[in-house]
């Protein structure tokens, strides 16, 4: 079949996507400048201009590197304890039932549920919404984590130990990239949550942070720079997550190009 | 002189349905034999293994090795499993597959270790795969890298699984082949589970029947086929062709009892 080259990007790729996009913010800079004249729509060149100023003078950086700290610190601490957790309830049946009613029984709370306990017990500074995101990215990571040890087929336990492999080198050479896949679709869940308790809890409680910036610039009716706020969290929450798929496909290259085939 | 490994009064009950796996299985197996174990599905021929191979323990009844007894997996015994699939490490290239058994033996340098995996990879035909992940090989070339991987470990027995039985038919005939000098070869003992009559006939120097479950020995025969075997001479000869005749109707007997037993 002939078809004309356009059509065929436009079918094809995800230009149509971009093009999409552009057009959106064209139609929000038309509307701000013609069609609603008030404070709270600012035109986008307006956005852009304020999102510059404060990358320029440096505070949006400050902002991004104080929420980048406090989520990637609450976020590998999440990943270290789930991972560890996770492999011993999901390796020694045990460790199963003794843990696993609890875990259910937690599991439902919602994130930020924790906020007002957390508030009590480690005060307002830093430490509470670093334990605050640790305490709610730990869920997904644990729980994948153990499902996918348990779902390991008995074979390849069986395999090594007839290899003589210890149990230390059986959870290394075995287990723990077993459950990768499992892990790793963990381990995205959880860094989605984690940004979004960071934000939450710099809006809550806070003195530095992109929810701190984004609420206070709204607080002081700085809209162009409230805006901007959110703008840099667009690009920071995307290229995050790029940057996860793209470590996730170098680290189970073995499992993405062997799942399309059928395996017996 | 006790024989080199004997497999005495074993049985299995699983405890969750009560039913018995295998029950009061005895025979030996003499060093460098190629011995076959075959019977009609479900009578406990891949139970009977794991046990003898130490990975699950008998409800009564011992597998003894040169004398001592068999509870754990032991470095003379490799198993080799019918689901390669699963057996091999997708996440390990072939040749991390093939070191993963004597990597944290020998307390030998990666490159001594590396060496030994490559030169076995020669020998099952696998040199240029040494990189390769297990999924862009095809079924034997998986069954290959398992046998490399326990022959890397020097054992002196090896329990295969229907190791064959996922294998076009091609494919399984080649690996026979191969099995059987790698046998002469490494001076292997060999115990080889399958449901083919005729693969049972073609490789081994003895084959023991099994009857449907729970499994007995119904009954054992000697192979008087000369080595090297040959896919079209042996399969002709008049003594594979009488002995295949006797077993099959011994086998359709098993089938015909264990469905009786079901009825």
């Amino acid at each position: 079949m002939k078809s004309n080259p356009i059509l065929r990007w436009f079918t094809t790729t995800r230009g149509s996507g971009v093009i999409l996009i552009v057009l959106l913010l064209c139609f929000w800079q038309f509307s701000a400048l013609y069609l609603m004249d008030t404070p709270t729509w600012p035109p986008v060149t307006r956005i852009f201009a304020a999102w510059f100023e404060n990358i320029a003078d440096g505070t949006l950086i400050v902002h991004l590197l104080a929420t980048l700290w406090r989520q990637m610190l609450g976020y590998w601490l999440a990943v270290v304890l789930g991972i560890g957790l996770g492999l011993a309830i999901g390796y020694y049946r045990f460790a199963y039932n003794l843990l696993e009613p609890l875990i259910e029984l937690f599991r439902p709370i919602p994130g930020p549920a924790y906020l007002p306990v957390l508030v009590l017990f480690v005060g307002i500074g830093n430490e509470m919404k670093v334990v605050l995101i640790l305490v709610a990215s730990l869920f997904p990571i644990l729980l994948n984590t153990y499902s996918g040890v348990r779902s390991i087929d008995p074979v390849q336990f069986d395999t090594a130990r007839t290899l003589g492999l210890t149990t230390f080198q059986t959870l290394r050479e075995v287990v723990l990239p077993a459950a990768s896949p499992q892990i790793l679709t963990g381990m995205r869940i959880s860094l989605a949550i984690s940004l979004i308790l960071a934000i939450l809890s710099e809006m809550i409680v806070s003195n530095d942070g992109l929810g701190y910036f984004t609420l206070l610039a709204e607080r002081t009716f700085k809209v162009p720079d409230m805006y901007a706020g959110i703008f840099t969290l667009v690009i920071f929450g995307y290229s995050l997550n790029r940057l996860f798929l793209l470590c996730e496909a170098q680290l189970i290259r073995w499992h993405q190009e062997s799942s399309g085939r059928h395996e017996t | 002189m006790p024989d080199y490994l004997e497999i005495d009064r074993l049985s299995k009950q699983f405890s969750t349905h009560g039913r018995a796996a295998c029950k009061d299985v005895s025979f030996a197996v003499g060093q460098k034999q190629f011995v076959a174990l075959i019977g009609p599905s479900g009578c406990g021929k891949s139970t009977l293994l794991h046990i003898i191979a130490g990975l699950s323990a008998p409800s009564a009844g011992q597998v003894r090795l040169k004398g001592e007894t068999v509870t754990s997996p032991r470095p003379e015994i490799m198993y080799v499993f019918q689901q390669y699939t699963k057996s091999i490490f997708p996440w390990k290239t072939v040749l991390e597959n093939v070191c993963l058994g004597i990597k944290y033996r020998q307390r030998a340098p990666r490159k001594k270790i590396e060496e030994i995996g490559h030169q076995q990879l020669k020998v099952v035909g696998l040199a240029p795969y040494a990189d390769y992940y297990p999924y862009q090989l095809s079924g034997g070339m998986q069954q290959r890298v398992a046998i490399a991987r326990a022959l890397a470990r020097r054992p002196e027995i090896l329990l295969m699984d229907e190791p064959f039985s996922a294998l076009d038919a091609m494919m399984r005939v080649e690996l026979q082949d191969m099995l059987l000098w790698l046998w002469q070869d490494f001076g292997l003992t060999i115990l080889f589970v399958t449901h083919d009559l005729d693969e049972a006939l073609y490789v081994a120097q003895r084959v023991i029947m099994l009857s449907a479950s729970p499994g007995r020995i119904a009954e054992i025969v000697d192979v008087p086929l000369p080595y090297p075997r040959n896919q079209v001479q042996t399969r002709r000869d008049p003594v594979y062709l009488e002995l295949r005749g006797q077993l099959y109707d011994l086998m359709v007997k098993q089938v015909m009892a264990g469905r009786a037993e079901v009825a």
